[in-house]
């Protein structure tokens, strides 16, 4: 079904009784050209890209909960093209311009809003910091403007400009930044990918991959044994745990990282906004809900919900820049399980065994990245060629040394 | 989460840092070779139950821990000083 202006109309006249499921629940297969291991946004997207841009059709995602359970479901919905390293900077880039086209490409509204996501600068050596970002940003074609003191007081009039602490110097504006509605961009997918003979199996843990001779054989499930020419794993949070099953170790840790949302309100926050001095980012949602997020909870865990400590500093920083907030209640928080790669960035790429292909290290950043991900892992999956807007995200960067750290960390996954 | 701390007891999660897996105690000998090493640097088991993790009691006594914890529950089964455990593996 094509959905259209003028259908939405007509649903509502007659009592919104003719909408249908969007997607089919088939059983599975007992043999696919490519099984995707995951149905979160990159598992999705990946069949998506495969059916409609590389003609590859008899292809599963196979999903052990209900598709949209993991963090695509559960993040702070930012989207934005920001990145500094050659890597990074290309792809986030490529994947910016997918999102501007996503809505008309999926027939599926994702609430795409580039409302502009800014970055507050509160000493002269973050100004520097933001304006050498900001040339960079420029310099792979994507747009940054450098405000001054009085540009941010023009545009954020309600947040603290002269704490005590930490007074607003600046700030870095990315105009084409913004958010979008995670579960849509799921189900967008999910239903684009359906519409093109994508078997999209729910409640089906993988629990095995078979591997003969160094190929790629199948997977065992706990709907059984699907045989497969290609596996492609997209499992983010779980990743060392699915590549586990065919002997691999990754450059992973897995961390909870938590999100909040307050009652509705009117409109208040217009852009993104992300505080310089503490861990603290504020958006608000169409539905009025202040949406913030702050930062890991740092210590491993594979549990999606996190503890105290991290509520209360997150609470803190909100209140230090925007103190209009505190008298908000908040309805909710929750918890998502990250794939931390060892510099920040991630792995799209081939692995040792044939017909293998391996996509996570998302971080925190995964969801930006979901169109571009897709796009390149399916163009990797079909032609056996790296897309050239993700062809530096190497497994084997790790040991060769080639890391992409944006933060300058080093192999602590936690402080990226 | 609260650690029991061998030295100060039951304590609050906000007085720890933490480092990440054990292992990282265990660094290869210079002449180990490059594989030792990216082994050592950035491979992680990253087990979806229980961990080996370094926890420094940063705002208590300041000695390393070594705790083995469920990271699904993030139940604590066991802390000791990381001296001691480095001790006790040799
Ligand atoms: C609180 C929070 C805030 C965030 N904010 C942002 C943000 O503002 N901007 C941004 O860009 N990113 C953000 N992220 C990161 C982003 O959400 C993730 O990087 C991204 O969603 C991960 O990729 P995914 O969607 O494919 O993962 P998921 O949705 O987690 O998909 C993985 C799927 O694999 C399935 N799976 C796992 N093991 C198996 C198995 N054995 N068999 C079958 N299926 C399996 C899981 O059930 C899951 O559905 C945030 C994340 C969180 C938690
Ligand atoms: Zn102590």
């Amino acid at each position: 079904m094509r959905y259209s202006a003028l259908g939405v109309f007509w649903h509502g006249l007659t009592g919104n009784k003719g909408w249908k499921p969007v997607w089919r629940n088939p059983d599975p297969k007992p043999h696919y050209d490519v099984v995707i291991i995951g149905g979160g946004g990159h598992g999705l997207s990946t069949a998506y890209y495969l059916a409609e841009r590389y003609g590859i059709r008899n292809v599963a995602v196979l999903e052990k909960g209900y598709l949209g359970s993991g963090s695509i479901g559960r993040n702070t919905t930012i989207v934005r093209a920001n990145y500094m390293l050659e890597g990074n900077s290309q792809f986030y880039s490529h994947s910016l311009k997918l999102w501007e086209n996503l809505e008309a490409e999926l027939n599926y509204n994702v609430m795409h809003s580039q409302r502009g996501q800014v970055m507050l600068g509160h000493s002269d050596g973050q100004m520097d910091m933001l304006a050498r970002r900001g040339n960079m940003m420029r310099m792979q074609g994507d747009d940054a403007v450098l405000w001054g003191r009085e540009d941010v007081r023009k545009h954020l009039p309600y947040i603290d400009h002269e704490n005590a602490r930490f007074p607003v110097y600046g700030g870095l504006m990315h105009w084409r930044g913004g958010t979008a509605r995670h579960d849509a961009v799921a189900w967008g997918y999910a239903r684009g990918a359906d519409m093109r003979g994508v078997d999209l199996i729910q409640n089906c843990e993988v629990t095995g991959i078979r591997v003969e001779g160094g190929v790629v054989r199948g997977v065992d499930t706990t709907r059984g044994h699907i045989g497969a020419g290609k596996v492609a794993l997209t499992a983010a949070g779980r990743s060392s745990q699915v590549a586990a099953m065919a002997g691999l170790r990754l450059p992973i840790e897995s961390h909870v990282l938590q999100a909040f949302v307050t009652e509705g309100l009117k409109p208040v926050i217009p852009h993104v906004v992300s505080f310089g001095m503490g861990h603290f980012y504020i958006s608000q949602s169409d539905k009025g809900g202040l949406v913030f997020g702050g930062d890991l909870d740092m210590y491993n865990s594979y549990a999606q919900r996190g503890n105290l400590p991290m509520v209360e500093h997150v609470a803190e920083a909100g209140m230090a820049l925007m103190p209009m907030i505190g008298k908000a209640k908040m309805l909710r928080s929750w918890g998502g399980v990250m794939d931390m790669s060892m510099d920040g960035s991630p792995i799209i790429d081939k692995t040792d065994i044939a017909g293998l292909f391996l996509n996570c290290g998302w971080c925190y950043g995964g969801f930006k990245a979901v169109p571009g991900s897709g796009d390149a892992f399916a163009h990797l999956i079909a032609s056996g060629n790296h897309h050239p807007a993700a062809d530096k995200f190497l497994l084997s960067r790790f040991r060769t040394g080639h890391v992409i750290d944006e933060t300058g960390n080093g192999a602590t996954p936690n402080l990226h | 989460m609260r650690i029991t701390c061998p030295i100060c007891g039951d304590r609050d999660l906000r007085e720890f840092h933490y480092r990440g897996a054990a292992k990282l105690m265990h660094r290869p000998a210079p002449d180990a070779g490059d594989e030792a090493f990216y082994d050592y640097v950035h491979i992680r088991e990253n087990p979806p139950g229980l961990n080996r993790e370094l926890w420094f009691h940063e705002l208590g006594c300041r000695a390393w821990l070594v705790a083995e914890r469920d990271v699904t529950s993030h139940e604590f089964k066991s802390v000791e000083l990381a001296a001691e455990a480095k001790r006790g593996a040799k």
